[in-house]
């Protein structure tokens, strides 16, 4: 009987910390979210690409869905780039051109960029076509 | 009385011959002309005067921001 009655307490303990760790394990990836698959899906399918400003743009005509995703991560990114652009003291406009051309290196073989002359370049293996001033 | 509507009839032979040399001249220009549409979207260059001394000291930060927020970029 009192054998039974510490075997459940026991048990309650570790239903407990299972619960606290399946709640912290369900936190973590939240804090660093990573892309929604629809974006994903878009980036290697060729129907979004990285703009030289630092903002996404739609490859080709999109459908009314791929466009208001878009629109809503240039919007987010926008925030970003004006919050961080201030505690640099730079303009919006470069802190986004700087992020462009750094955003342009790290696209995987597949993925659309747009090259200095405006026009959509999918990445090969070697390294992409950017503006001169790109570091 | 009968002057001035002889003046009147000139003045209006006159209308109507501008008109006629201005549907001319208007015909000419739009036979000589042709305006095609670019097959190639017009890209307006806006980034021209960020100079590279800025970019090289953003660089950083702005690779820390793409890389702390993975779900914009």
């Amino acid at each position: 009987m009192d054998h039974a009655m510490h075997r459940s307490v026991f048990h309650r303990f570790v239903l407990a910390g299972t619960a606290a760790a399946l709640a912290l394990g369900g936190f973590a990836p939240a804090a660093m979210a990573q892309r929604d698959p629809a974006y994903d899906a878009a980036r290697a399918g060729g129907q979004v690409g990285e703009k030289m400003d630092g903002y996404l743009g739609v490859v080709g005509g999109g459908t009314p869905s791929l466009r208001a995703m878009v629109d809503d991560l240039n919007i987010k990114r926008r925030a970003v780039y004006s919050q961080k652009a201030q505690a640099q003291r730079a303009t919006v406009e470069e802190y986004a051109f700087t992020s462009g051309c750094l955003l342009i290196s790290q696209t995987k073989p597949g993925e659309k960029y747009q090259a200095p002359d405006g026009s959509w370049q999918t990445r090969g293996a070697g390294a992409p076509q950017r503006d001169p001033r790109c570091p | 009385m009968q002057f001035i509507g002889q003046g009147a009839g000139r003045s209006r032979r006159g209308a109507w011959g501008a008109a006629a040399l201005l549907v001319a001249g208007t015909m000419a220009v739009s036979g000589c002309i042709s305006v095609n549409a670019p097959d190639k979207p017009i890209v307006i260059e806006l980034n021209i005067n960020i100079k590279q001394e800025v970019i090289y000291r953003l660089a950083a930060d702005a690779g820390n921001t793409i890389e702390s927020n993975p779900s914009i970029f």
